[in-house]
Parts: structure tokens; C-alpha cells; sequence
């Protein structure tokens, strides 16, 4: 059989190498048999028991390798193994007798469940997966079968001279990757899932590659086939030949070599070689991203996208919901600065709830701030949420897509009235939270001198930026060409936003793809660019670079760059400049 | 047997962690326990049946206790229903 190569979703940078296992929940065969009532209460009390001291060893295990947060989901299964409602409902169905323990266990976590996933509040319903991974837990254990972890399979195959392997899988759950043991297990595939789904959060919370959405061709691998998983470019090769497992060797070697050398800037300040200090923190998707960005040693949360409260559901989150993922990052941050960006979300985006009308051009349609103006409930709600966040870290507060004075304006009214409201109430939330703003429409970008004069910061989006200065949709690949980060047109922008925050004292970072770009980072750090936020994994880069710059040389870098007349010229120089300044 | 009535005041109502510690220290004691909102009545060791409830802040409930420590569970439920945990 020849090579596969399968695209999916990079999840978790890094390369692994290694023999695949291909990981399927145990079908279980149920046992029929029933034998007395007493009996059957006396196997389903062993079973609880055996369940109950698995959990304990899985919560001590998952406590100290990933921390308290991660094994919490463990002790709140013990507590629904011992509830005296689950137990008394199977009590009561066994007393009754006819039926085996195996049969009350289905029949009693099952109409729990049930019960839990109608309910209307979303932290209910996914109570209603714990109570079925406590049925599944009790049921194996009446099986006698080892619960079938991932981790007690390695083992066994490494007993058997198998060497450590990937784990294929249709999918993996909370409690699958948290018994992931990262000696035996080199990376992790799944057919399901996006970059946002929990298993792709906690790969990089354990520093293992990832690939995700692989989607049906994964049921190719069989057990024990040679794989390559590049994590980095989100790419599964099956049974790769020679040559290309020659390559990915040595490009796994790079990578840890890499990964070594770099660690050590984890624990340092992002500082230039004259003692310019600079921010470099991280974008963030979803509160457990936290774990990655503590790990290389993130100055802050320079961008956390609100989006992801908001997608893959049927009804809006409520203030709750919100203030409890917003407060947990503020948490897990321990004091160090977070900003929340408000909803961006528009017409290019599925929300059932929200009922928006697909739209010819969405990019320049109804999204973002002109929706939450619009929509004023909705805003409020969010608003409040992140101001009682506020009382729990250093929390910012950003408004993204405003072209206008107007629309700051009418944001920050909406702001008062949700400080009011809550102080009406006397809920507690910092009253001089910072405010700022996105800078992505060329229109503020212009015009960001009349923004910097009453906004606390100021966040340069260059992904949209860019798109919108050279009117090119950067995924349309017949002009993608033109999506130039280093346009004299762009450089400009972003020198005049800079200015202009530096005119009134405000700090102004950047959050888009180009703030993490090697190449970019001397320049911007020459044009006074106080903060740098990009994805965790790109942190310990962006931080060793600029340690090796010194500003003085970067800001004559930056005077000679704006006065060439195209984007190839930049870069030529860029690369040149820097190359010498990296190597002296 | 006693009862008691309090009206919750917990921000986020009995939630997650509050639930969980409230059925923790509703279990510390050897007395029957039920918490009873509307309609709808509990047993104050189960977090299946607290969670069902679904009880938000600003919500009336009543606390039953029967047995040799009841007034101590109550009076400690209540206070933690009336103040929140911490």
C-alpha cells in the first residue's frame, strides 16, 4: 500500500513520528443475564466501588500533571457516582427485580441525562455528558473489562515492544485527553473537531502535535501503520516512503532543537538590547488557551475573541455564561492585563438565533460594532459581563470594526449605562476599566488621532487592515497577491496610528498576523510599537527576536523602509538588515 | 423536623461550585435534608437533584431538616444560601 497524505486542521504544532494505534471506545457487549435482586444490588455495589477508586487515581493523576482545574471534572464525577438520587433510582429498579444491574445503570443515567440536556441553561446541559461518562465508567466496570483508557493500551503495547504511538481516533473527549501520557503517546489524530475544540486546547496545553478534522480518509489507518503528523501544517501522511520520512526526521529534530532553545525565554521580560521594553502577549480563543499562554511566559492576553461564547449553539449566552468565562481568564491571568474583545461576528457567519441575512459583501456589511450598536441588548449584556469580570484581573475592554467617532461614542454611552446598572444593583466591577479600540477599517487608521485623544489603547487588527487599504480578499487566491503586509501604504497606516497613540500618551500594540511575522517585528518595534499579541505558540519567537535587536538601530531601520516604494523593496532590505543584526 | 425559608443570594445562583459545596455540607450532617422550591422538592445530599432544581439568585426556597443535628444544618445551609461560600 502506497503513501496517504491527509490535510486537516494543525491543532498543536510540533512533528511526531511514530506507529499508529487506532483508538475505538470498546463496543460493550451487554450482558443479559439476570440473576437475583440481591445479587445484582450486590455487583452493582462492587462495581461502584472499583468505579469510585478509578476516578480517585484518575483525579490524583490529572491533578498533578495538568493542575487542579483539569482534574475538577474527576471529583465531580465521584460525586455523581455517590449521589443518592442515581443510586436510589437503580436501587429502586433492582428491588424491583427482572432486570440486571448492567440494564438499571443504562435505564437510571440514562433518563438523568435526559432530564439534564432539556433543561435550558447550557452548563445543565453538559452536566448531562458527565452523567453518561459515569453510566459508561459503571458499566465497564461491571463488564470486568479494564475501562478502556487510552493509557492502560499503551502501557500493554509497550510491554509488547511497541514503542510509543499516535492516537487515531473518530474523536477524543475531555476525559480521553487528560489520560493522554505524553511519554507513551506522541501525538494525537482525530477525524472530528476544529482548532477551538477541547482536545485541540489541551494538545497544546501538553505540548503535543495535534491534527484535527482529518475527516473520513482517517479510517485508512490500521494499527501499527508508520505516521507522520505535522501539527504545524496540519498535515497526516500515511505509510510514508523513504525520502519524506528522511525529511520529516529532520525536520522533527529542528523542531525539538527549537523547542529546547527557546523554553529559556519563558521566564524573561521581552527587552531590546538597549533596554527598550516591549510587550509581547498572546491571542486567545477560548479560556483554557490561558494554560498555553502562562506556559511561554505571555506578558498578557493582548486579544481574547468573545466569538466562541457565541458559535455552535441554539440561543444566545446569557450574562452569566458570559461573566464566567470572562472571569475565568481574568483569574488564570493572575493580574497580568487581558483584553476582551466585544462580539465580532456578522453576516459571513452562521447564528441561527440571531436570524442575519445573508449578505452580497459581509466583509463591509452589517458586523461587529455596527451590529452591537444595533442590537443594544445583546451588547449591554456582554458589556456587563466583562465589566464583573473586571473586579477579578486586570481586564480591557476593546471595541472592534469602528470606522467613526460616532460609533466610539455611542459604545462608551452604552458602557455608562452598564456601569450604572450594575453599580445600581451593587455588583462589584472596576470603575476605571480601560477602553480602547480596534484599529482595522482605514478610516480610523486615518483618522486615529481623534480616537487616541479620548480611548485608553489603541490595537492595530492588520489582517483586516490590509484588506481593506489594498480592497483584496486575502482568501481569494486570483488576488491574494495583493494582500501586502509591507505596502508603503500599510507602513504608513501603522506609523500614523502609532504617532497618534504616542501624541496623547496611549500605548498601541498589534494583534494580527503580522505581529508575530519574523520579518515584521524589527520594523514595527522601529516605529514604536508598544505590544505584540499573537498565538501562544508564537511568543518564545517573537520574544528571543527582539531580545537581539537593539531599538536605536530598529528605528533608523524603520525610517529607511517607509522611504522605499513597494513591498519587495521592504522585504529585501528587512531581510538583509536583520540577517546582519541577528548574526553580530 | 424544621424548616426554614431563605431567600438565595448567590450571584450566580446554585450553580457549579456552589452546588457542589452546598451538597458537600448539606452531607457533612447526619439529619434527612430537603431543599424545596416551588413545587419541586430536593434531597439537599444529591447534586443531581440541587442542580435539577436549577434555583437562581433572588430566588425564595425552603430548607427542611429532620434528625439529631437539624438546627445546625439548618442554620448553616441557610447562612450559606444567604451569604454564598468562600
Amino acid at each position: 500500500m502506497g503513501t496517504i497524505r491527509v490535510h486537516g486542521i494543525g491543532a498543536s504544532a510540533g512533528i511526531a513520528i511514530a506507529r499508529a494505534q487506532v483508538w475505538k471506545k470498546q463496543d460493550q457487549k451487554i450482558s443479559q443475564e439476570v440473576r437475583s435482586p440481591e445479587e445484582e444490588l450486590a455487583r452493582f455495589k462492587t462495581a461502584s466501588e472499583l468505579a469510585l477508586s478509578g476516578l480517585a487515581t484518575l483525579y490524583e493523576e490529572t491533578r498533578l500533571r495538568l493542575g487542579q482545574k483539569e482534574a475538577d471534572i474527576f471529583q465531580a464525577h465521584m460525586m455523581l457516582l455517590q449521589d443518592p438520587e442515581l443510586i436510589g433510582q437503580i436501587e429502586v429498579l433492582l428491588a424491583a427485580g427482572n432486570i440486571n444491574a448492567e440494564a438499571a445503570v443504562q435505564q437510571a443515567t440514562g433518563e438523568l441525562a435526559t432530564l439534564f440536556s432539556s433543561l435550558e441553561d447550557e452548563y445543565m446541559r453538559e452536566r448531562a455528558a458527565d452523567i453518561r461518562d459515569v453510566g459508561q465508567r459503571l458499566l465497564s466496570c461491571l463488564q470486568e473489562a479494564v475501562w478502556g483508557n487510552l493509557q492502560g493500551t499503551a502501557r500493554e503495547e509497550k510491554g509488547t515492544s511497541l514503542d510509543a504511538v499516535i492516537v487515531v481516533a473518530h474523536d477524543l473527549s475531555p476525559s480521553d485527553t487528560a489520560q493522554l501520557d505524553t511519554g507513551l503517546i506522541k501525538g494525537f489524530a482525530t477525524q472530528i473537531g476544529g482548532g477551538t475544540s477541547h482536545s485541540a486546547v489541551m494538545a497544546r496545553a501538553l505540548g503535543i502535535p495535534a491534527v484535527v478534522g482529518l475527516g473520513q480518509a482517517l479510517e485508512q489507518v490500521e494499527d501499527g501503520d508508520l505516521i507522520v503528523l505535522d501539527g504545524t501544517a496540519g498535515l497526516l501522511c500515511l505509510r510514508p516512503g523513504e525520502e519524506e520520512l528522511a525529511f520529516y526526521e529532520q525536520k522533527r529534530a529542528d523542531w525539538l532543537r527549537e523547542k529546547n532553545r527557546q523554553a529559556r525565554w519563558a521566564a524573561l521580560p521581552t527587552v531590546t538590547k538597549d533596554g527598550h521594553r516591549v510587550e509581547v502577549g498572546a491571542n486567545i480563543g477560548h479560556p483554557d488557551e490561558c494554560r498555553a499562554v502562562q506556559q511561554v511566559g505571555g506578558e498578557g492576553i493582548g486579544l481574547f475573541r468573545s466569538e466562541f461564547l457565541f458559535m455552535n449553539r441554539a440561543s444566545m449566552p446569557d450574562e452569566e455564561e458570559q461573566f464566567q468565562a470572562y472571569r475565568q481568564v481574568a483569574q488564570d491571568m493572575n493580574g497580568k492585563p487581558v483584553v476582551i474583545r466585544t462580539l465580532d461576528i456578522g453576516g459571513d457567519k452562521e447564528l441561527p438565533y440571531m436570524n442575519l441575512q445573508s449578505e452580497l459583501n459581509p466583509f463591509l456589511g452589517y458586523r461587529a460594532i455596527r451590529l452591537c450598536l444595533d442590537r443594544e441588548e445583546l451588547f449591554l449584556t456582554q458589556l456587563r459581563a466583562i465589566l464583573r469580570a473586571s473586579h477579578y484581573g486586570s481586564v480591557k475592554l476593546m471595541y472592534p470594526m469602528i470606522a467613526t467617532l460616532e460609533e466610539w461614542r455611542a459604545a462608551n454611552r452604552l458602557l455608562a449605562e452598564a456601569k450604572e446598572t450594575l453599580a445600581r444593583a451593587g455588583i462589584p466591577f472596576d470603575p476605571a476599566i480601560e477602553v480602547g479600540l480596534m484599529i482595522e477599517v482605514p478610516a480610523a487608521a486615518l483618522a486615529s488621532e481623534l480616537f487616541a485623544r479620548d480611548a485608553d489603547f489603541l490595537s492595530i487588527g492588520t489582517n483586516d487592515l490590509i484588506q481593506y487599504t489594498l480592497a483584496c480578499d486575502r482568501m481569494n487566491e486570483q488576488v491574494s497577491g495583493l494582500y501586502q503586509p509591507f505596502h508603503p501604504a500599510i507602513l504608513r497606516l501603522i506609523r500614523q496610528v502609532i504617532d497618534a497613540a504616542h501624541r496623547y500618551g496611549r500605548r498601541v500594540s498589534m494583534c494580527g498576523e503580522m505581529a508575530s511575522d519574523p520579518l515584521a517585528i524589527p520594523l514595527l518595534l522601529g516605529m514604536g510599537l508598544d505590544g505584540f499579541s499573537m498565538s501562544a505558540s508564537s511568543v518564545l519567537a517573537a520574544r528571543e527576536l527582539i531580545n537581539h535587536l537593539s531599538f536605536e538601530e530598529m528605528k533608523e531601520l524603520a525610517e529607511a523602509a517607509l522611504k522605499l516604494e513597494g513591498q519587495e523593496q521592504v522585504k529585501a532590505l528587512l531581510l538583509e538588515r536583520t540577517r546582519v543584526q541577528i548574526n553580530a | 423536623m424544621r424548616e426554614k425559608q431563605v431567600v438565595v443570594q448567590l450571584p450566580q445562583g446554585l450553580h457549579a461550585r456552589p452546588a457542589t459545596l452546598f451538597v458537600k455540607t448539606a452531607t457533612s450532617f447526619s439529619s434527612e435534608i430537603g431543599l424545596i422550591k416551588g413545587g419541586k422538592s430536593a434531597n439537599a445530599k444529591s447534586i443531581i437533584g440541587v442542580m435539577s432544581l436549577a434555583v437562581a439568585n433572588g430566588e425564595t426556597v425552603k430548607l427542611t431538616a429532620d434528625g439529631s443535628d437539624e438546627e445546625e444544618a439548618l442554620d448553616k445551609l441557610a447562612a450559606f444560601l444567604e451569604q454564598g461560600a468562600e
